[in-house]
């Protein structure tokens, strides 16, 4: 069994307005050290797989089909065995 | 006539287009759950409003894999009219019938309210029975209705006049004020390249009676109405 840890957030230079407001909250709390926030979507698949050239292979489809919009969206992700 | 309105799990605005189109304006409709495969026999297809699968993953994302979507694929492909309103217009995008995609509006607000809306292409069936130029007053009622698309897909857009509704000012001005949501170029409505598949986020079915407060969502209905008797003379 594998872990696939997927990160979907949106393309740099749109706005988040979500990582903003979560920005300015943390500024309102003091948290002046913060430059930027973006905010995103964590999925978490464990999946069977002869290999990991294999699991990778089916997570691009299944970012391409469904887990991303390639219009706005960045797909990233970890494959791990799952212990 | 015979219009279809979809049933996703989750649409919400179906009998409100069912209401608009069989009680006021009253032309044959009926409802078409998703697990549908077959549309023919339908002058129009109408992708209702809503919060179809609760929104999850994306809006529209997984209303997009319903069975019922490759039947308007199909359906749009052969020519037939499609109407996505607000969450139709999401499914639609998600669908990859119209181009770009609908963000989170940029103020995190859902946004209940009448909208003005500039007419900024006349010669498509859902606009055909307006003026050039003339401002709709239909509201809109959404979270996630903050259009985008990259630079060059919207030269694309304007070159080929799909940019049919614009959110403007009460006279007509556009300006960013007036955009509600932080749409790219104020865009409301967009059509496809063949114009027979528009997705707007406003909603026409919540304004076709004055006691609504407008029934300029009549303006809408009656072009498609207009448009479709045009080309049944024609054949």
């Amino acid at each position: 069994m594998w872990l696939v840890k997927i990160y979907v957030t949106l393309k740099k230079g749109l706005l988040d307005a979500q990582g903003k407001a979560t920005q300015n909250a943390l500024e309102s709390l003091g948290f002046k050290e913060v430059e930027e926030v973006r905010m995103g979507k964590y999925i978490n698949i464990e999946m069977k797989g002869q290999n990991q050239q294999m699991v990778i292979q089916r997570v691009e489809e299944m970012g391409k089909k469904l887990l991303a919009n390639p219009v706005i969206e960045d797909f990233n992700y970890e494959v791990e065995v799952l212990k | 006539m015979k219009f279809g309105v979809i049933q996703f799990p989750g649409s919400t605005c179906d009998y409100d287009c069912f209401y608009a189109l069989n009680d006021v304006l009253q032309v044959g409709v009926e409802f078409i759950w998703h697990k549908q495969t077959n549309l023919e026999g339908y002058d129009g297809i109408i992708l209702p409003g809503g919060f179809t699968y609760g929104d999850y993953l994306r809006v529209g994302a997984i209303a997009r894999f319903s069975p019922v979507m490759s039947a308007v694929i199909d359906y749009a492909s052969a020519g037939g009219l499609v109407l996505g309103i607000c969450n139709g217009f999401q499914i639609l995008t998600e669908a990859g019938l119209l181009p770009g995609a609908l963000m989170r509006n940029n103020s995190l607000h859902f946004i209940c309210r009448y909208s003005y809306l500039k007419v900024e292409n006349n010669q498509t069936p859902y606009t055909v029975s307006c003026k050039a130029g003339q401002v709709l007053k239909i509201p809109i009622a959404h979270g996630d209705g903050n259009y985008y698309i990259d630079n060059y897909d919207l030269s694309e857009l304007t070159k080929n006049n799909q940019i049919v509704l614009r959110y403007c000012e009460k006279n007509g001005e556009i300006t960013s004020e007036a955009n509600p949501n932080g749409a790219v170029y104020n865009i409301a409505a967009i059509c496809n390249k063949e114009g027979n598949v528009l997705g707007m986020m406003p909603h026409p079915e919540r304004c076709v009676e004055d006691c609504l407060g407008s029934s300029d969502g009549k303006y809408i209905f009656n072009s498609i109405l207009n448009f479709i008797k045009k080309s049944k003379v024609k054949l």
